[in-house]
């Protein structure tokens, strides 16, 4: 099964300003009409289209939110509650977009996923039942492990192990307990320094996409390898927040 | 008045109201008993014919076979989630009850899913609001708990549907709360409502921007309510009687009724008071006796109401908020008059909550908000916008029993997740998805909404088909499917076999029977009030005769008024009440000559000095006719 989310994300944005309103035939209609406020139907646009943005992964939270209020303010059922049932059904698969988009992009991780999967990017899954079918299946995945991680991740699910057990058999080691939270904290440090990489990444991917819309040829090679980049940072990221999730489990957090 | 008239009902787990937007305000509408509070309780009387409301909690104790509450409970549930509900509430499940089918329960010797239970109290609080606005009433906003699930929802919109109802909006019981509050108080900032019912327990967090409320999280207990309080203060008195009566009660539905009754009343006392006495008379001359303070009663029921702290925390973690940084905090539900529930929730969120609405009003007073947005708004409402979640993720069933969650908890509704399938084996023409929500990794640990059987896949090699099936919750919080091959750009038939529920036909057989037995209440009500027509009438004529306007009405016409008369008083027994209004309309005709003498006389008499009630007229001068058609709602 592949992964969700990816609502018709390869059909070319719609051109704004070249429809017209199906009902008043006025240009320009792109989610609504602005001139008599009818609700159109959804074309078929990826979450940056859908809010008129370029794909960069800066951008700002709060014009967003601003945004997907006054769109809510037009394409919401309830307030075509009174209208034909074409354009109720429009108002439903047109809500339903907006606050699908809304809800990726004003999140950062979720955002650059997003745009990933938008460039063509399988990213792999992280969960657990994903690492353990990958394992049982003798597959071999870059990212299951971050490769420097190796040795201290092998440390500390031993330790975790240990303390398991302890806990199973109802005894208690304050200084395994404390030992595996001091790792935690250091994971922790690591997570924000990996969402820190994450946004320098962000600038660079940005600054090449306003290259692009500068009229500066933009290779495959390059777009790839900046894809690259951000898809092994996720893989950090999810993997560290795996692992603490664990420890915070285990010490019963 | 429009016809479009859109009332709000809150269908509670133990009382029911319809509420309206008059004006700039919304009202409840009140049953013709005069309150506001429609007990959700049905029974059957003699007849067979179901009554509803306080009329009906009378046949609780007297007749505790024949009765049902808290019907809410089994919404949406199978026979295996009720077990648990079976030990402490008398719900009779049908004997010849097939695994896989809906519950249906038994009232007398009939048995009725808890959609059509819940439908005959929904079809009470429109006739009430058609009363109210002597029109029809066919169009609602019905509330729900907000942690209510996909089955439940459908099971109450299938109510709705049985009674007659074209329900606009499924809104929760807490953001309907927040629109009522809001009303008033345009402002922004956080609220958090924590709502405990009857029967459901809810925690919305909401965010208040410029007219927009936009829930940020929610949590909760679809079994948690009064009800649970009611049912350890039961399970003592019937251990005490037990113990000291030496008599088991348990079994005793009539006993459990009276012992319930009791225990409610005390449980409300004890909101204003420091001490209760328990005084209950049960079957076999026995006597039950007991004094409980306050402060037992808060010790007795402090684990069920710190069943709401963990809900109230995951909602918080959720939001991303402490508690601190909630600028409100509302009560909404019959519970919440507990003092020791208020102190809880102040304790935890630090504020002191808002009362100032009628807990036990405040949703409905809000569905009517959302009614009147949905209608098109008025100036009270202008402006106003809810944007609600899904309370649980949704996911599908992968390799392994896994949960593949699609479309997370807290998301904004309407929502939507799209899914790619294929084909295992060339030529597949299936393929069946399982539809699950909740928050475990497990299948097994989720709630199975549906089975979906995509049908009619061309034929192609293995794995070449690519069938795009796309999720979508609607703003009711409700599952839709459509499913599309896309080589082919065929559209695959879905099948869909809920898990829990009744399918379309079922509804739509329940929807017939509920017409049936309408069109015999209404020839019932025809009946009722053609015969007191005619009693009205006859009693006008006898009043007539004595008068002196008879004296100068020709004797043919007397003898014409006599055989019409005769016919009236013939037919006025009979279940005809066509034939009742035609003798009415006859006799009416034949009469109005005497009518006119009458009022003149009535006028004469009233120059001479008299007063009408001297002159032997009910009616005043301006009555243009004395035997004019009695007035009936």
């Amino acid at each position: 099964m592949t992964n969700s989310s990816l609502t018709a994300i390869t059909a070319k944005p719609a051109p704004e300003g070249t429809q017209s309103c199906w009902s008043c035939g006025t240009m320009r209609a792109v989610h609504f009409c602005e001139s008599c406020g009818k609700v159109q139907p959804p074309a078929p646009v990826d979450y940056f289209t859908f809010f008129g943005l370029s794909r960069k992964l800066n951008l700002d939270v709060t014009a967003l939110e601003k945004d997907f209020y006054e769109l809510s303010r037009k394409l919401h059922p309830d307030l075509n509650a009174r209208a034909s049932s074409r354009e109720q059904e429009w108002s439903l698969q047109q809500s339903s977009l907006l606050n699908d988009a809304h809800r990726t992009l004003r999140d950062p991780i979720k955002r650059t996923q997003y745009l990933l999967r938008l460039e063509g990017v399988e990213l792999e899954e992280q969960s657990k039942s994903a690492t353990e079918q990958a394992r049982s299946s003798g597959q071999l995945k870059k990212q299951i492990v971050p490769p420097d991680l190796l040795e201290e991740v092998f440390e500390l699910n031993m330790q975790l192990e240990d303390l398991r057990m302890q806990k199973k058999m109802g005894e208690d080691d304050p200084a395994l307990i404390e030992e595996i939270g001091r790792q935690r904290l250091e994971l922790e440090e690591k997570h924000e320094a990996i969402l820190q990489e994450l946004q320098n990444q962000w600038k660079m991917w940005d600054g090449m996409i306003q290259r692009e819309s500068n009229g500066q040829p933009v290779s495959e090679e390059e777009r790839r390898q900046e894809c690259n980049k951000m898809v092994d940072l996720l893989n950090r990221r999810n993997y560290i927040r795996n692992l603490v999730r664990d420890v915070s489990e285990v010490l019963g957090e | 008045m429009t016809t479009d008239r859109i009332v709000g009902i809150d269908l509670g787990t133990t009382n029911s109201l319809v509420a309206f937007m008059q004006g700039e305000s919304p009202i409840v509408i009140p049953g013709d008993d005069g309150l506001n509070l429609v007990p959700s309780v049905v029974a059957l009387d003699e007849k067979n014919q179901p009554v509803i409301g306080n009329a009906a909690r009378n046949s609780l104790i007297a007749n505790p076979g024949r009765a049902v509450y808290s019907i809410k409970r089994l919404m949406g549930r199978g026979v295996d989630d009720v077990q648990e509900e079976l030990k402490f509430f008398p719900f009779r499940l049908a004997d010849d009850l097939q695994p896989g089918e809906v519950l249906r329960i038994k009232l007398g010797e009939k048995t009725f899913t808890p959609p059509e239970i819940s439908a005959l109290i929904l079809r009470q609080l429109k006739r009430n609001a058609e009363r109210f606005f002597g029109a029809a009433v066919t169009k609602a906003v019905i509330t729900v708990p907000a942690y209510f699930n996909d089955a439940q929802r459908q099971a109450t919109k299938d109510a709705g549907r049985i009674a007659g109802l074209e329900v606009l909006r499924l809104v929760n019981e807490p953001t309907a709360a927040s629109l009522a509050y809001g009303l008033d108080k345009k402002q922004n900032g956080i609220v958090a409502v924590y709502d405990l019912g009857g029967g459901t327990f809810d925690i919305s967090i909401l965010k208040l921007h410029a007219g927009i409320f936009e829930v940020i999280a929610t949590n909760g207990d679809t079994h948690l309510g009064g009800d649970d309080i009611d049912n350890v203060l039961i399970t003592i008195a019937l251990d005490d009687t037990l113990g000291d009566l030496g008599v088991d009660f348990r079994g005793n539905a009539e006993a459990v009724q009276a012992i319930r009754k009791a225990v409610i009343e005390a449980k409300i006392a004890l909101s204003s008071q420091s001490s209760v006495r328990l005084d209950i008379e049960l079957p076999g001359r026995k006597r039950y006796l007991r004094e409980i303070t306050r402060e037992q009663f808060e010790q007795l029921i402090q684990p069920v109401i710190d069943r709401t702290v963990g809900p109230c925390k995951q909602a918080l973690k959720d939001a991303g908020l402490k508690a601190e940084q909630i600028d409100e905090v509302v009560l909404v539900g019959g519970s919440t008059r507990i003092p020791k529930v208020r102190a809880l929730v102040k304790e935890l969120f630090q504020r002191e909550p808002h009362t100032d609405l009628n807990p036990d009003e405040v949703v409905a007073l809000g569905a009517a908000v959302q009614a009147n947005i949905l209608s098109g708004g008025s100036e009270a409402t202008e402006n106003m916008l809810l944007l609600d979640v899904t309370p649980l993720s949704l996911g599908i069933e992968v390799a392994g029993g896994v949960t593949d969650k699609i479309i997370l908890r807290n998301s904004t509704i309407p929502a939507s997740a799209t899914q790619f399938y294929t084909t295992q084996v060339d030529g597949q023409a299936n393929v069946a998805i399982h539809v699950l929500q909740g928050e475990r990794e497990l299948a097994k640990d989720c709630r199975s909404l549906a089975r979906f059987d995509l049908k009619g896949i061309p034929s192609m090699a293995a794995g070449m088909a690519r069938i795009e099936v796309k999720f979508l919750i609607d703003a009711n919080g409700i599952l839709n499917v459509a499913a599309r091959e896309q080589r082919s750009g065929k559209e695959s038939e879905i099948q869909v076999q809920p898990s829990y529920g009744l399918t379309d036909e079922q509804v739509e057989g329940m929807i017939l029977d509920s017409f049936d037995s309408a069109e015999e209440d209404f020839r019932q009500r025809q009946i009722i009030e053609a015969r007191n027509e005619a009693a009205t009438i006859l009693a006008a004529l006898e009043k007539g005769k004595k008068s002196p306007a008879w004296g100068y009405l020709p004797t043919d016409e007397k003898k014409k008024i006599a055989k019409m008369e005769k016919a009236l008083v013939a037919v006025k027994e009979e279940d005809d009440y066509q034939a009742i209004r035609k003798a009415i309309d006859a006799l009416n005709h034949d009469t109005t000559r005497l009518a006119e003498l009458m009022m003149d006389s009535a006028v004469s008499t009233a120059l001479k000095g008299k007063t009408m009630d001297e002159a032997d007229m009910g009616e005043g001068p301006t009555a243009p006719h004395p035997m004019a058609k009695a007035e009936f709602e």
